[in-house]
């Protein structure tokens, strides 16, 4: 788990419950959703590691998933579309005291915001990234997604995708992120202990969620994952055998695997950095220099 | 024509890979540690080896303002520097060379040959000898006595061990000797100023502004030639405590910078042009969001990758109309490498206050140029203020991000503290940070935020000092420039008046906000007025005209990627009060 937060008073702390996670709106997703069954994990998990709303930072970029932090009680960064890993690795570093919970979809995630989901699983930032992955663009009411299965019919593919998909598990394993999951949002109990894993995981965690599209992905449903997933933990799987887990994660057929695929300790971005050694968060640091700072910058110049 | 009673240039040519940054930097710290000004140029390719560098180093008893306009030393590494250079020689200047390697073109009246039989009086065959012998015998042309070199190079070399500097001294030695038996020299001694100067580009000063300012948090992607502020804030990052990141495009920077701002750091980065336009969406996301972060834009030839090492002032309309939507922002662009520090730090206080991006806009020439500067000049304690700025914790009830308020700021609140969780947003939202897509989009609503973010810069030009006119008001012509042709009009003007053509000068520092009440008022006591600027088009002047309905009566551009030097900018005033011509662009001389 990230740096406590120390504790900014002395009143006694009232446990939370997921209800306290929620936000001031309701989501305005459509029914059947399997977004809500995200938030509501997210929720869960964060009452039950004893999180309070202001140590969080959840971070989004934008698409239907993207709205999750209007929707859930902490501080939160509804940015630009694909950037929200930037973004949260600035304000990570920002404030290293901050848990922060990245949220989007497979578009914002694996296409537009591709380049930075690459690097900063390289960098393993110290933050948790909660994909909703619907294998379609929904917003934008309907197209192919990085995620889309090849065949797959769609308002941008009328005549079927002929492009394969991405793999977001293998992707990440092979990228240099340290904890690599994937989760069904029909499974909320399951989900919740997969995120609660991740958050206190030490690094960069990704949880890629099928979390179905009712209105516009009828190939990749509620009903298609329930008869297919099955869970890596009831088969024993190693979590620190990454070709294993690289060949589990390539299953897309009869057989799905959710759980963790991957797993393993290595230095964080924030944590090799000696400028995040002073105790106060460097946003919070008073500004300005001393004079012996001064001094060795002046003298460089003569 | 010369500025102080002491005014020299001396020029290096070469490839790249011959070395050419050694000599220079030691000659530069020989004057600098005299106290003498600098003022430097490096023109220069997009290449590491090969090519044509020609690097200008002027050194004079006052303030200089440009790498002026002639060469009274010219030190030829190859072939190619003696063809292309040779002929812009003056009587009375020095052509320094290695006779073993490089054949002298026809010298013109009055110029020096200084063949340096570079193999005879080598003790080495190390092939950047012929760079340190040359200096040695440019030591003696300009009257220094060899022990003040000696003492240059042993710092220039120290880490390098005893024996480079023995080597470096001695072959230095050999051509000072040389150059004392063979060669006249200057009639001049080289003068001492009252105290040492220290060096630094326009990007070091902008870093080191940044830096004065508390700035905790730089991201770059590296990017000719914004790239000194990379190096520089990486350099310094522990010293400092600075969190300095290279990060994998200028989306990622630009966005980093966002999420590093909104936690409380002031935070900032550094690009050129295409950099910038990457950039550019982020920028109004920080609009939006009401996140302070500071964008600077090193411009360099366009469009498109266009001429990477070469100078330009093309990019003022991509940074106006940087980011969709309408928008607050400061854009600045300053005049002078210690304007570039000094920028800093206001612009910060100044997007605290407003809770906005700012975007600073430099060149290469000013960016990339090494200069003098009196550290005394350098104001490392700057004063700080940042705004409406919430940094305690509290358990009242009822906090909105984006209170309505008079002024239109709302007080900010960091993340992490207790009593004040909130969401900031790209979509437009109501000043609880709900966004209005999420209900029926209200369009009073949209309007009161709207209306909001605008009012926060109904004062902000009060905040922001209006440009003011320099030189005599009864003037001929008045000069109108932007950015980093400060310098060169300044001279220009000074050469003018000695001349006895009266011209004086309105340079602009503040694009946005636009003094434009202020420059209408100026312009309306002059008689004629020229704009000077370094870009085909005059988006400056387009600029100006949108914003106060003025239209001049000629203008001076240039657009080659060279910058100006005082005489094209000379040659321009008078050529307008000779005869009523649209557009003066003068003929770059050399082929640097």
């Amino acid at each position: 788990m990230a740096t406590t937060m120390p504790a900014t008073d002395d009143k006694p702390v009232i446990p939370l419950t997921a209800r306290d996670f929620k936000g001031l709106v309701d989501p305005d997703w459509c029914a059947g959703c399997g977004d809500f069954g995200v938030l509501n994990a997210l929720q869960r998990s964060c009452a039950e590691l004893g999180l309070r709303p202001h140590e969080i930072l959840t971070v989004s970029g934008i698409g239907c998933s993207s709205n999750l932090p209007g929707y859930f009680n902490s501080y939160g960064m509804h940015t630009l579309h694909g950037r929200s890993l930037a973004v949260a690795t600035g304000a990570k570093l920002g404030n290293h005291r901050l848990h922060v919970i990245v949220t989007g979809g497979d578009g914002d995630g694996y296409g537009i915001g591709g380049n930075h989901f690459t690097h900063t699983a390289r960098r393993n930032v110290d933050l948790t990234y909660v994909v909703m992955n619907n294998q379609i663009y929904g917003l934008t009411t309907g197209q192919i997604s990085p995620t889309s299965t090849m065949g797959m019919k769609t308002k941008s593919t009328p005549f079927g995708s002929v492009e394969a998909p991405l793999n977001p598990i293998t992707s990440a394993i092979m990228n240099g992120a340290t904890f690599v999951a994937r989760g069904f949002s029909g499974d909320v109990r399951h989900l919740t202990e997969l995120m609660k894993q991740a958050i206190q995981h030490s690094g960069f965690s990704l949880i890629d969620i099928f979390s179905p599209c009712v209105t516009f992905n009828h190939d990749n449903s509620n009903a298609f994952f329930k008869e297919r997933i099955k869970k890596l933990e009831d088969e024993g799987h190693d979590t620190n055998d990454w070709k294993t887990a690289c060949e589990k994660a390539m299953l897309f057929g009869d057989t799905i695997y959710t759980g963790l695929f991957f797993q393993k300790q290595a230095p964080t971005l924030g944590g090799s950095e000696p400028v995040l050694e002073p105790d106060e968060p460097l946003g919070l640091q008073t500004l300005g220099l001393d004079k012996e700072q001064t001094k060795r910058i002046i003298e460089r110049m003569m | 024509m010369a500025v102080g009673s002491f005014d020299f240039t001396i020029a290096i040519g070469g490839e790249a890979g011959q070395g050419i940054a050694t000599p220079g930097d030691i000659l530069a710290r020989i004057f600098v540690r005299r106290g003498l000004h600098l003022n430097t140029y490096n023109a220069y390719q997009s290449i590491i080896r090969g090519g044509h560098i020609f690097l200008y180093l002027r050194v004079c008893d006052e303030e200089i303002y440009t790498h002026g306009d002639k060469l009274d030393i010219l030190m030829c590494l190859n072939q190619d520097t003696m063809d292309r250079h040779l002929q812009l020689m003056r009587p009375g200047s020095w052509v320094l060379y290695n006779e073993d390697n490089i054949k002298p073109g026809e010298a013109g009246d009055g110029v020096q040959l200084c063949p340096l039989p570079v193999t005879k009086l080598s003790v080495t065959r190390n092939r950047l000898s012929q760079n340190t012998m040359a200096v040695g015998s440019a030591a003696h042309l300009l009257g220094l006595d060899f022990q003040v070199l000696e003492e240059s190079l042993t710092l220039r070399f120290q880490r390098q061990g005893q024996a480079v500097i023995d080597e470096n001294v001695s072959v230095a030695r050999a051509g000072y000797d040389h150059s004392v038996a063979n060669f006249e020299a200057f009639d001049q001694t080289v003068p001492t100023g009252p105290k040492p100067l220290a060096v630094w580009s326009g990007n070091e000063a902008l870093a080191m502004g940044g830096a004065a300012a508390g700035v905790k948090f730089y991201a770059a992607y590296p990017m000719s030639p914004a790239t000194g502020v990379l190096h520089w804030m990486a350099q310094n990052a522990r010293n400092l405590g600075i969190m300095v990141r290279q990060v994998e495009d200028e989306i990622g920077v630009a966005n980093m910078v966002i999420g590093a701002a909104h936690t409380g750091c002031r935070a900032m980065c550094a690009t050129s042009g295409g950099g910038f336009a990457l950039m550019t969406e982020a920028v109004g996301s920080a609009a939006m969001m009401e996140i302070p972060a500071v964008f600077i834009d090193v411009m360099r030839a366009g469009p498109s990758t266009g001429v990477p090492t070469k100078t330009e002032q093309g990019d003022l309309w991509q940074v106006l109309g940087a980011s969709q939507g309408d928008f607050e922002r400061f854009i600045v662009a300053p005049t002078t490498p210690v304007d570039c520090f000094n920028t800093m730090p206001e612009l910060f206080n100044l997007t605290d206050k407003y809770q906005c991006p700012g975007i600073v806009v430099s060149d290469l020439l000013l960016s990339e140029g090494r200069f003098s500067i009196a550290p005394d000049l350098i104001d490392m304690h700057p004063h700080i203020d940042r705004g409406e700025l919430i940094t305690k914790g509290s358990s009242t009830d009822g906090y909105m991000r984006y209170k309505d308020t008079e002024t239109g700021i709302s007080p900010r609140a960091l993340p992490g503290l207790e009593g004040y969780v909130h969401v900031v947003a790209t979509d437009e939202h109501d000043e609880n940070s709900q966004l209005l897509s999420d209900e029926f989009t209200n369009p009073h609503k949209r309007r009161k935020m709207v209306e909001k973010r605008a009012r926060k810069f109904k004062v902000a030009i009060e905040d922001i000092k209006p440009p003011e006119l320099e030189g005599p008001a009864d003037a001929e012509i008045t000069l109108i420039g932007w950015g980093s042709t400060y310098g060169v009009i300044r001279e220009a003007v000074e050469i003018l008046a000695q001349q006895g053509v009266a011209v004086n000068h309105l340079a602009i520092k503040w694009i946005v906000p636009f003094h434009g009440e202020a420059i209408t008022e100026i312009l309306s006591k002059s008689k004629r007025v020229v704009v000077v600027e370094n870009s085909f088009s005059g988006q400056f002047y387009r600029y100006m005209r949108s914003e106060t309905g003025l239209s001049v009566d000629g203008h001076i551009r240039k657009y080659d990627g060279e910058p100006f030097i005082p005489h094209h900018i000379v040659d321009g005033v008078k050529a307008h009060l000779a005869e009523k011509i649209e557009c003066f662009v003068p003929y770059q001389e050399a082929i640097t």
